[in-house]
């Protein structure tokens, strides 16, 4: 029985890794028909990672709002929704939490900075409450409302920064220090990077979803709705409720990735043109991480390596940045088809195990 | 036997590895032994990228010809690093400054505070901005920040020039990107320079609110034409494109209307039709060969705010003048002695333009 437990474990988790693997191969090799020498150019990225603070520390910052991300996309999976709408609750969590540090800007840093995160965490929620709802009560398909809610929020922040928070520059003012998360402690330890102390927000959040859902009733609730609505509303679970409060914390951990951005890593908001990407990179991020929290951590943690490490990988073995997102691209493209691998693994082993 | 398999794979993987590494190194040993002491000058690209036909490729044009000009190799001697988006500029940035570039350049306003953040960390660094003026905490410009600007009024009023000799209905029209410091400069440029020609010129206009959207320039363009108007100068990056296919359906149809591109000489965007009459030039590359011509010659102007105006050639009307009548080049070289000589100040903002206004007449 544990022998069974643990092969079913070690499957699971194989996939990813080799995923990852297949994906870097396939990257590796058309570097090698570009005319680029693939070696070079991963040996720059785990260099320059692992052994230059900078990057190190430039890397842990953009895992922030990924993995934020990561665990808004796997959480509403739990619940077996999607929601796509990770990016928009993100911009309205970066503005809501940016607007609360410049209007209570008087306020001490105990208040304000507590108050300008839950800002970016309560917009995330009202964003995603709203796609939850409609779900429940009209049954609108939380994939069509959530990737509409994302252009709403894309251009009603454009709209808000132009005409009540703008600052030279396409952008709202600098937020005060009072409410800034950036720490001359933490950019001195790495060399001047920008990394802030939202991984503490971070660390809080994985293990809120994972209390939430694997150590609370309403988790047990959620995920049972997840598994089979049916079931669970046969069991007497209230599963309308269930998908609004699924899409409301998922829209908090994405809202709260916002806040991360922009009282961490820029200390403002830019107006945006065009959507981040990281809302769209966390549902790679919480596939890859088998929608659970700690393997969001990895997979947000290999996500944002590569970004970071594709910049050195630009200066140091000239690499095209455009190379490193078709990577990215191969590797999510490789979980996507785990299917296969699984099929592929399987028959690899199977005159091993006959039973 | 699984793990006999999974061991041949690992083999695999490792024979494959060891290949790679054979193919690459002999192609990047020349590139990675590039002393340290040679001159080195890099550019990093806003979100746009280096082939945006615009300011990022023009700068790249600027670095390009000057390593051409001083034997530095492209790619090492002188270099781009692209971000695909904005928290990409600071690593860029700093990649560049960590590996000794003499100097680097942050390409656009966007930029700014990142490039005031890296200035202030490395004060032996030497950065350059476009389009902005790098300041530190008290306002005061950063020492080794290279801010360049361009007197975009100075071209903006030739190419109105142009426009109030060229007009026949005696209306013409600018659609402006964003409403801001920068594109005014254009704004009251451009309506100086009509009004000093033609005086009973009627100018509208109005601003589009972005940078990239083709179709709210083609809708304001289509107001203007229809209002009268027969030249519109367009100063709104990517929205100017709709109207040049405004411009063009015009054309098409049998009405002649004309387009003043921006930028750089957009002549060609308005073929077939033979819309555009001229554009309003801004020689980034220009700026950048020279910042980077004084830096190699130990001059860098760090804690200066250069301005490209028309006696550095840093703005100007476009080299293709197929469409522009003599009588109206004649007038745009006697204006641009005027402005180099300083007889005429151009004004930039709305406030200096009443004042150019009431003085005129």
């Amino acid at each position: 029985m544990i022998g069974f437990l643990k092969k079913i474990n070690w499957m699971t988790l194989l996939i990813p890794i080799v995923s990852v693997i297949l994906g870097l191969l396939c990257g590796a090799v058309i570097m090698l028909i570009i005319g680029y020498n693939p070696l070079l150019a991963y040996q720059s990225i785990v260099e320059s990672i692992f052994l230059q603070p900078y990057y190190g520390g430039e890397t842990i910052r953009a895992m922030i709002p990924l993995v934020l991300a990561g665990l808004a996309v796997a959480f509403a999976f739990r619940t077996g929704l999607f929601n796509i709408g990770v990016e928009g609750q993100l911009m309205v969590g970066w503005l809501a939490s940016v607007a609360c540090a410049i209007i209570f800007g008087h306020l001490p840093r105990v208040l304000l900075l507590p108050m300008s995160i839950i800002a970016g965490g309560a917009a995330g929620a009202l964003w995603g409450y709203i796609p939850g709802l409609l779900k429940a009560k009209f049954k609108v398909h939380e994939v069509i409302s959530t990737i509409m809610m994302n252009y709403i929020a894309l251009y009603t922040t454009a709209y808000i920064i132009k005409n009540f928070l703008y600052h030279e520059g396409e952008r709202t003012p600098t937020i005060p220090a009072s409410a800034s998360l950036a720490s001359n402690f933490l950019a001195n330890l790495t060399q001047g990077s920008r990394l802030h102390w939202g991984f503490i927000v971070v660390i809080i959040a994985v293990i809120a979803m994972w209390y939430i859902l694997w150590k609370t009733t309403k988790g047990y609730e959620l995920r049972a709705v997840g598994f089979s609505p049916d079931a669970s509303k046969y069991a007497g679970m209230n599963v309308s409720r269930n998908i609004v409060l699924s899409l409301t914390i998922s829209g908090i951990f994405a809202g709260l990735g916002g806040a991360m951005e922009g009282l961490g890593t820029y200390q403002y908001m830019t107006i945006n043109s065009a959507f981040t990407g990281i809302g769209f990179n966390g549902i790679a991020v919480a596939l890859l991480g088998l929608n659970s929290p700690i393997g969001v951590v990895f997979a947000g943690a290999l996500f944002a390596g590569l970004q970071t490490g594709g910049l050195t990988m630009q200066s140091v073995a000239g690499v095209p940045v455009e190379l490193i997102q078709i990577i990215i691209a191969l590797i999510i493209f490789f979980v996507g088809s785990s299917y296969v691998i699984k099929w592929a693994i399987e028959r690899l082993s199977r005159k091993g195990h006959k039973k | 036997m699984f793990k006999k398999r999974i061991a041949v794979l690992v083999a695999f993987v490792v024979v494959l590895a060891s290949v790679l590494a054979g193919c690459g190194n002999g192609k990047t040993s020349g590139s990675s032994a590039t002393k340290q002491t040679a001159f080195k000058a890099g550019e990093v690209t806003d979100v746009g990228g280096v082939d945006d036909k615009s300011f990022n490729q023009s700068a790249w044009e600027g670095l390009k010809s000057f390593a051409k000009d001083n034997n530095l190799k492209v790619g090492t001697g002188v270099k781009y690093l692209q971000s695909t988006q904005a928290s990409d500029y600071s690593p860029n940035l700093n990649t560049m400054v960590h590996q000794n570039f003499n100097v680097v350049y942050g390409i656009g306003f966007l930029m700014q505070s990142d490039v005031q953040k890296i200035a202030e960390q490395n004060p032996k660094a030497h950065l350059g901005i476009i389009d902005a003026v790098a300041v530190d905490k008290n306002n005061k410009p950063l020492k080794n920040v290279a801010s360049i600007t361009f007197k975009e009024q100075q071209g903006s009023f030739l190419v109105g020039v142009v426009a109030g000799l060229t007009t026949k209905t005696n209306k013409v029209g600018f659609v402006g990107g964003i409403n801001g410091a920068l594109i005014k400069k254009f704004e009251n440029g451009f309506k100086a320079g009509v009004k000093a020609v033609n005086p009973k010129a009627d100018i509208y206009v109005q601003y589009a609110g972005a940078f990239d959207a083709p179709d709210k320039g083609a809708a304001i363009a289509q107001t203007f034409y229809t209002k009268g108007a027969d030249i519109i100068y367009s100063a709104a990056g990517a929205t100017g494109n709709g109207v040049f296919t405004e411009a063009k359906n015009r054309t098409k149809s049998g009405k002649k209307v004309w387009v003043i591109g921006v930028d750089k000489d957009q002549h060609d965007q308005g073929l077939p039709e033979n819309v555009t009459l001229t554009s309003m030039v801004k020689r980034v590359d220009k700026a950048i060969y020279d910042v980077t011509k004084q830096a190699k010659a130990g001059k860098f102007p760090g804690g200066k705010v250069l301005e490209y105006g028309l006696e550095q050639n840093g703005v100007g009307i476009a080299p293709t003048t197929e469409n522009v009548s003599k009588k109206a080049l004649d007038a745009v070289s006697g204006y641009k002695k005027k402005i180099i000589d300083g007889s005429i100040t151009v004004p930039t903002t709305d406030k200096e333009y009443k004042e150019y206004l009431a003085n005129l007449k």
